[in-house]
């Protein structure tokens, strides 16, 4: 055995009291083994990942048990005996490589601190293994880009130099922190090939920690499910997919399976509720978006799909006025709107609503739930006192948060899904014909990802709401979606019926981007790589096109 | 390289115009104290007839634009103005002439900036080192005597410190001299000497500030997922703080360091007259006693200048310390 937790309990300091966060949780990995472990966001994972390396984030501590890596007790060994394995022996790769790279050092600087600090390479044979792992992993001219700095690399790219630098001193044991959940899924498909190969030609052991079920399947020999510090079950990973023994597990196998029914198609000659017309929009002097143009109807959901940097967002502010656009008009309900948001009146404004990725920083942290919701009904239709109340005692029941236990609450009270669904009720405050939902799933777990998704549905069917809904995720897509725009480079390049879109045949992108998708069978990877023909994976597949 | 360029030019510009905006403000300024030259030079028996006649001498019964406008185009051309007191002394002893602005402030000028600079010389480090041991030894004995000592020096009378290091190195352990008296062709070593007392009692000033901000600075940071990256590869606390979170703090430790300096230039009066120092300092306070207006404005000037010229290093050094501006995508 390479890593034998015993017992394990871990501790979080919050308000002045430590809280559990593991609760005697037992975990064993054999050299060359990869351990898939999954969970809901806050069910600590990322914290066991850690405590299998002996370090415990400010804050955490280890209440009870053992965690040993070969042999050595990491909870009784000194910190310079903990010093000399970490980076040497055991690595880890975080999620977010743009803020785990030092910005002040070029990468390669990064690369060779831990094989010359651990006295295990000169620095110019670490560089030159640097370059040879570089190209190992398919990053663009690997005798160069280790020679910029992190903010001058793409977001893939850096995830990829990470899993370098983890294996620069070639460890004996990975941890990955959700590599690439803040990856674009062509991008992830790059960055998932990599590790595996990497991690199977020098037989490494890695732990490999993740929300994403499609992915755990591709990467993981076997996989553990962890509930709010508690463990689920473990079993290998093709038992666990077909097999779940607990209702848990289940649960979560089971998410993907929610779609809403196909609605009759729209008249013939209806006027849309939202028509985006030969719409051109620049950031300064860089373009951004070029002759967009879509129509969304009453009562229906319009995907607006894409990469990151594809024009998605961009899109969204120009509907709002945020950014006016260069050429191009924005009408609701056939009426040509002013472009600047400043010069369109109440009513204009009131009917496009806005709810954000983040729920943590849309919402403002010292107000309660109440006056957050209050706040756009009073400013939108004037109600004051007790109707006012009333009115937000409403769409408190339409969110299904009850007023009477919600609405003197602070944001920080809340969990990330309940944030959300403050977000809605905010949203909805204005009485609106039209909402935009800008990546609102994607900070979420699935199960609770759900929850919102049904709950839009939902207020869709009762209010007769259209939404364009701005994702990334084609789950959420197949999901809730009636039509689905595919962006790239600030172009439409197709749109249509959710039916359409995913049927063959497509554009070459919507078909790159659908077959990017991960799916839960354990040999999609491999299946896919095998059908791309390993050397045209992600980037490369992109550029060909 | 050509955008952060731009970017100096540009704080460049708006010093300049700070600059100007800074004197009118002064000109102003001195104008509005109360009575004038003429008056407390003549005393309290003076005839409304001699005020009158040495006003017009200084130009003192011109409207305020027009002097303010001679002022400035004096300035520009680097005439900084007759000083009205030694204008007076010179013509009535029968000296060779009038002894200008410059002449009278060059020297003193010098002398302050000789402090300021050995002062710096001695704090700087100290601050910067302590900050960084005190980031690494965060909440332990160390940390805390180091905030404690720093903040009760900085937090007692300038002149008492002054006093009491007078005390312990002059005077009970006669290591250094108590006056600083520093004139003209003194060697370097001398005058070193002499300026020390005065460089450490400014020292124990304004250590404390720099440090605090060196160690809040660092960390801040400190929760970063790059200094976790850090610690998660196996490098010592002093690596990880030195390599890998000052590089990213030293923005703000920056723009301490030149608000600090600034302060050496211009705010140093009490030490001066302490230790006898000919600086700045002494020159100005003398000078707004005796209303001599045009030494008080250069005064104020050079002192406006520092701030903004060493506000700006502070900017263009925390502009090169950020490679995402000094290498651009």
């Amino acid at each position: 055995m390479l890593v034998t937790i015993r017992d394990l309990w871990l501790e979080g300091r919050s308000d002045e009291t430590w809280n559990p966060i593991i609760n005697g949780v037992d975990l064993d990995l054999k050299k060359g083994e990869v351990l898939g472990l999954i969970g809901e966001s806050g069910a600590g994972k990322s914290t066991l990942g850690l405590a299998a390396m002996g370090y415990c984030r400010d804050g955490v501590r280890i209440s009870k048990g053992s965690v040993s890596f070969d042999g050595i007790d990491l909870l009784t060994a000194s910190a310079a005996v903990k010093r000399g394995l970490l980076g040497k022996r055991i690595a880890y790769v975080a999620q977010s490589a743009a803020a785990s790279f030092n910005p002040a050092h070029k990468i390669i600087e990064q690369h060779i601190e831990a094989p010359t600090q651990h006295g295990i390479m000169s620095r110019a044979d670490s560089e030159q293994d640097g370059m040879a792992l570089y190209q190992k992993l398919r990053l663009p001219d690997p005798d160069n880009i280790g020679f910029r700095y992190p903010h001058q690399v793409s977001g893939g790219q850096l995830q990829r130099a990470m899993t370098a630098m983890a294996m620069s001193c070639r460890p004996d044991l990975i941890i990955f922190d959700e590599p690439t959940t803040a990856l674009d899924v062509t991008t992830q498909i790059e960055v998932l090939a990599a590790i595996r190969e990497i991690v199977e030609e020098y037989n490494t052991a890695a732990i490999y920690i993740t929300h994403d079920l499609a992915v755990v399947a591709q990467m993981a020999d076997r996989i553990k499910v962890l509930l709010k510090g508690d463990e689920v079950e473990t079993a290998d990973t093709r038992t666990m997919l077909s097999a779940p023994t607990q209702e848990y597990t289940k649960s979560l196998w089971a998410v993907r399976s929610f779609e809403r029914p196909l609605k009759a198609p729209v008249v013939a000659g209806a006027v849309p509720v939202v028509a985006v017309k030969g719409v051109d929009a620049a950031y300064g002097k860089v373009p951004v978006l070029h002759d967009v143009s879509f129509d969304i109807h009453e009562g229906r959901t319009v995907a607006v799909v894409g990469e990151s940097g594809s024009g998605k967002s961009t899109t969204a502010r120009c509907i709002t006025g945020l950014l006016p656009p260069k050429a191009g008009e924005i009408s609701f309900g056939g009426e040509v709107m002013p472009a600047d948001y400043r010069k369109r009146t109440k009513d204009q404004l009131r009917q496009v609503q806005m709810i954000y990725q983040m729920a943590d920083t849309a919402l403002n942290p010292r107000v309660t739930v109440g006056n957050i919701i209050s706040r756009p009904v009073q400013f939108y239709s004037g109600l004051t006192g007790g109707a006012l109340r009333k009115r937000v005692d409403e769409l408190m029941e339409q969110i299904e948060l009850p007023a009477a236990d919600y609405y003197n609450r602070l944001p920080s009270e809340l969990s990330g899904g309940q944030k959300q669904r403050i977000g809605i009720a905010r949203a909805l405050a204005a009485e609106p014909k039209f909402i935009i939902c800008d990546e609102v799933t994607s900070a979420l777990d699935q199960l609770v990802a759900e929850g919102i998704l049904r709950l839009l549905a939902r207020l869709q069917d009762e209010l007769s709401l259209s939404y364009m809904f701005i994702t990334h995720d084609l789950a959420t897509v197949r999901a809730i979606a009636d039509e689905v725009v595919v962006m790239k480079d600030g172009r439409v390049v197709e749109q249509g019926p959710k039916h359409d879109m995913f049927t063959p045949p497509h554009h070459a992108y919507t078909d790159l981007l659908l077959s990017s998708v991960p799916e839960m069978d354990p040999d999609w990877l491999t299946n896919l790589l095998a059908d791309r023909g390993v050397d045209n994976i992600g980037d490369a597949a992109v550029d060909k096109m | 390289m050509d955008n952060v360029l731009s970017i100096i030019l540009q704080r460049l510009a708006l010093g300049l115009l700070t600059l100007l905006i800074v004197s009118v403000v002064i000109f102003t300024a001195v104008n509005l104290l109360p009575g004038d030259f003429a008056e407390s030079i003549l005393g309290q028996g003076a005839t409304p007839e001699a005020v009158k006649s040495i006003r017009e001498d200084l130009g003192l019964d011109q409207g305020p634009v027009t002097r303010y406008l001679s002022w400035l185009s004096g300035m520009l051309t680097g005439d900084l103005g007759t000083s009205f007191a030694q204008l007076m002394f010179q013509t009535n002893m029968g000296g060779a002439g009038d002894v200008t602005v410059v002449d009278q402030i060059a020297p003193r000028l010098s002398n302050t900036l000789f402090l300021a600079g050995v002062t710096a010389m001695i704090a700087v480090p100290i601050a910067v080192t302590l900050g960084v041991l005190a980031a690494l030894y965060r909440n332990t004995v160390f940390d805390r005597a180091a905030n404690v000592m720093t903040l009760s020096s900085i937090s007692s009378p300038e002149f008492f410190m002054a006093y009491i290091l007078i005390l312990v190195l002059a005077v009970l352990n006669p290591i250094l001299p108590s006056l600083s008296n520093i004139y003209d062709g003194m060697s370097f070593s001398e005058r070193l000497e002499k300026t020390l007392l005065p460089a450490l009692t400014l020292t124990l000033v304004v250590t404390a500030h720099m440090m605090r901000m060196t160690r809040a600075a660092i960390i801040n940071l400190l929760a970063s997922p790059y200094i976790e990256m850090a610690r998660l590869k196996g490098m010592s606390p002093m690596r990880v703080i030195v390599k890998h979170a000052l590089p990213n703090a030293l923005a703000p430790i920056i723009n301490v360091i030149a608000l600090n300096l600034a302060y050496l230039v211009t705010g140093v009066v009490v030490v001066e007259v302490v230790f006898v120092y000919p600086g700045i300092g002494q020159l100005f306070v003398d000078s707004v006693k005796i209303r001599d207006i045009p030494v008080v404005q250069a005064c104020c000037l050079i002192f406006a200048a520092a701030y903004i010229l060493l506000n700006l290093t502070a900017d263009v050094l925390s502009i090169l310390s950020n490679p995402r501006l000094r290498h651009p995508k």
